[in-house]
């Protein structure tokens, strides 16, 4: 027997980026399932191939380009791959999405340095990437299919709420879906933003396992909320009902699932608290007032910039300091 | 039930139930015992003995060797063997240790005072003095200093630190459940040198035996025996006067800054014998405990027993044992030998079982350090910052009020060692700034 000297402490948690990284994954499960009730099995198959692709390019990335021998899969880049795909429209072809992978993988993390470098969140890279590039493929809407359905390409095109919004006003938005439709997913969108309500379960799964907190969620959307119902002071049938602009969109998937990831938000809660009001202002100027129908990618990703300002403004007290 | 407590911190597997309720056994005093000159936090003894001396259990055999220092006695009647040098496991190099060979059955050189209720504030500080007592917690301060604050200072809370945050650690707990009414008396004899009007014995809540049975002893006593959450680091000096009278210790201060003296309950205990007893500091109790000793225990052993000795009688190590710490798994030391003398302030020994080695990733920016440091620092920026040699940000960041209990490191996913980062840093920083504090 061999004793070893070592630093202490001497005993570590279980917890590591794995375990933390499986368990979102399992969050994001519901909402997968959802998708494919809803637009079919060929979203199914998007989400495993993104996750599963993005994996083996950061094994190739780390193991092969960079040589690195004590590679493990930590599942980081599943977590990437599978909100992308989440991030997609349902008919988006497969190869669009694994050039959204090498974007989000090659350009937004590795070349940043591999995990917890990044500046920018990678997955939201990657589909700002494809929207700009392939503008007609990333907004090819389309309705609901429902039950598990074999095609998604013969279904109906329709715009999403947002879209209806921005180009007919809000009563063609609400005429055309309900809020009920809008909570529950039964609308046009992208593959894991259409429910509010699932997203929210998974979120809940990561709060009782005390993977994250939530500041940065409460802060975003109570940000666009309180937005919102300013303008909806200002002009209902333009700008549309608080509620509405809550359960429209991507902004469940992005609050919750986006914004909130460690590697590209603030360090401390005050941080967090204004990284969130932050991403709720953004993306309700992008809404209301830019060329896009929707503005939570951007604005998470605008707000990832300001994070090394807001950490360095934003600081935890110290246990006992004296005012100077 | 009301929980004290503070901000931060994290809750380890309390692995308390390998040793808790194993009574306090008393070792024989071993053959050959290793009594370091230094013993305590600052100067090392001046020895008083040479090679080939007779000395008696008691008898002091290193007087203080500086302000910040303490008398060191005798653990054992026999003879000086010699005057050696051990690698000590504080200081992390070899270091003057007293080689004594036991010869015979203890003949005891008492401490000569009179009863303790006549005598003034001053005579029972020397009492404290001579006794050799310092903090058993693990810090080894002097006692008799801690308890004299400078003029101006005025101490009205004596607090005793029963919260034995330390995973595995069972000794204070068995102590406060077999020997509650000397801890209460040597409360009383604190209670008189500082003068203070308020005492309290903080207990964590996993030790609930403990708290009822205190509370009992101390019914018809001033001394308020309060319960503390269960979280480490529950029994830190700053966190736990927080937790119990809402007081900060200013960063860079000293308890004493709010009014405060903390003791660990076996120093309590240690000065009632010096006081009550006049028995000199010459022994200690401490756990045997972890996954990979055969019977966990709790013991009584004399000072310089070497933890060969300690593991002996503990029925040795199983054959996957892969650490031996000197105190807790948060903040003791792992040492790699067994010769190894314990010190007066050895509050246990644990051995763990061989794990697999946690896979170590970069920092993913998960804030767990951030939220859990009970002092408020930032972890992952004091790491990054002594990493790059930023010492003076690092300063700016807070390093300096570090009190370097291990939670970071603990809660960190990616395996990140803050705590050795961080330790070396102010290690650096000082000898930078010229030794200057």
């Amino acid at each position: 027997m061999k004793l070893i000297q070592s630093d202490a402490p001497h005993i570590r948690t279980k917890d590591s980026v794995r375990s933390i990284m499986l368990d979102v994954l399992l969050a994001l499960a519901p909402a997968v399932a959802v998708a494919t009730f809803f637009f079919g099995w060929y979203a199914l198959f998007l989400c495993l191939f993104g996750a599963i692709v993005g994996e083996l390019i950061e094994w190739f990335i780390v193991r092969v380009l960079r040589g690195q021998k004590d590679f493990s899969f930590d599942f980081s880049a599943a977590v990437t791959g599978l909100l992308l795909a989440m991030n997609l429209p349902p008919t988006a072809p497969w190869w669009l999405l694994l050039i959204g992978l090498l974007v989000a993988l090659g350009v937004a993390k590795h070349a940043f340095g591999g995990i917890g470098q990044n500046i920018f969140n990678p997955a939201l890279v990657g589909r700002i990437f494809l929207l700009i590039s392939f503008p007609t493929l990333m907004t090819r809407w389309v309705s609901p299919v429902r039950g598990f359905a074999k095609s998604v390409w013969d279904a109906m095109t329709s715009a999403t709420a947002l879209g209806i919004l921005k180009n007919s006003g809000f009563s063609a938005a609400i005429q055309r879906f309900s809020y009920t439709d809008l909570f529950f997913g039964n609308v046009g969108g992208c593959i894991g933003e259409t429910s509010a309500f699932v997203l929210l379960l998974g979120f809940i799964y990561l709060l009782i396992r005390k993977r994250v907190n939530p500041v940065i969620p409460a802060t975003y959307i109570g940000t666009v909320l309180a937005f919102a119902s300013i303008m909806y002071l200002v002009n209902a049938e333009k700008f549309g009902t608080p509620l509405f602009h809550i359960l429209s969109g991507g902004l469940f998937l992005g609050a919750l699932f986006m914004a909130t990831d460690m590697v590209t938000s603030p360090m401390t809660i005050k941080g967090q608290a204004v990284f969130g009001i932050g991403c709720g202002v953004v993306t309700m100027i992008i809404r209301l007032f830019a060329g896009y129908p929707e503005g939570v990618s951007l604005a998470i990703v605008l707000m990832n910039a300001l994070v090394p300002l807001i950490d360095r403004a934003f600081k935890p007290k110290i246990f006992g300091e004296v005012k100077v | 039930m009301k929980f004290l407590t503070f901000k931060g911190g994290t809750h380890p597997p309390e692995k308390k139930e390998l040793a808790k309720d194993k009574a306090i056994v008393r070792m024989d005093p071993p053959q050959f015992v290793y009594v370091f000159l230094s013993n305590h936090a600052g100067a090392p003894a001046k020895p008083v003995v040479k090679e080939g001396d007779v000395v008696k259990t008691g008898q002091v055999i290193g007087e203080p060797g500086g302000f910040v220092s303490a008398y060191l006695h005798s653990p054992v009647t026999g003879v000086v063997r010699k005057i050696d040098k051990l690698y000590h496991p504080v200081q992390g190099r070899p270091m003057e240790v007293v080689v004594i060979e036991r010869t015979d059955e203890d003949r005891w050189q008492l401490l000569e005072h009179s009863d303790w209720e006549t005598l003034s504030r001053e005579q029972l500080l020397e009492i404290v003095k001579k006794a050799g007592i310092v903090g058993l917690g693990g810090a080894m301060f002097p006692t008799h200093i801690k308890l004299n604050p400078p003029a101006g200072k005025t101490i009205d809370t004596f607090i005793v630190n029963g919260a034995e945050c330390e995973p595995y650690l069972t000794v204070d707990h068995r102590l406060m459940l077999e020997r509650a009414e000397d801890l209460v008396l040597g409360v009383k004899i604190v209670k008189k040198i500082l003068n203070a009007r308020k005492a309290y014995i903080g207990i964590e809540s996993n030790k609930m035996d403990a708290y009822e049975h205190l509370k009992k002893v101390c019914a018809d006593s001033d001394v308020e025996v309060v319960l503390l959450k269960t979280k480490y680091p529950q029994g830190a000096e700053k966190q736990l006067i927080y937790a119990i009278t809402q007081r900060k210790v200013p960063v860079g201060g000293l308890p004493m800054d709010v009014g405060v003296v903390v003791q660990n309950v076996q120093t309590v205990i240690a000065i009632k014998e010096a006081v009550v007893d006049r028995k000199p500091l010459i022994e200690r109790a401490l756990t045997i405990t972890g996954e990979a000793i055969n019977n966990p225990m709790n013991v009584v052993a004399r000072i310089g027993t070497t933890i060969q000795q300690l593991v002996d009688i503990a029925g040795g190590m199983k054959e996957d044992a892969e650490k031996l710490i000197m105190g807790g798994p948060m903040t003791g030391i792992a040492v790699n030998r067994l010769d190894i003398p314990i010190l007066k302030g050895t509050s246990g020994v644990t051995v763990l079982a061989h794990e697999k080695e946690p896979i170590k990733k970069p920092c993913i920016r998960c804030t767990k350090c951030v939220v859990s440091c009970p002092m408020g620092l930032q972890p992952y920026l004091l790491y990054l910052l002594g990493n790059k040699k930023k010492y003076d940000q690092a300063v700016e960041e807070g390093l300096m009020a570090c009190i370097e209990c291990g939670v970071c490191a603990y809660v960190c996913p990616s395996k990140i060692d803050h705590v050795r980062v961080i330790k070396l840093t102010k290690r650096v920083y000082q000898a930078l700034r010229g030794g200057k504090k």
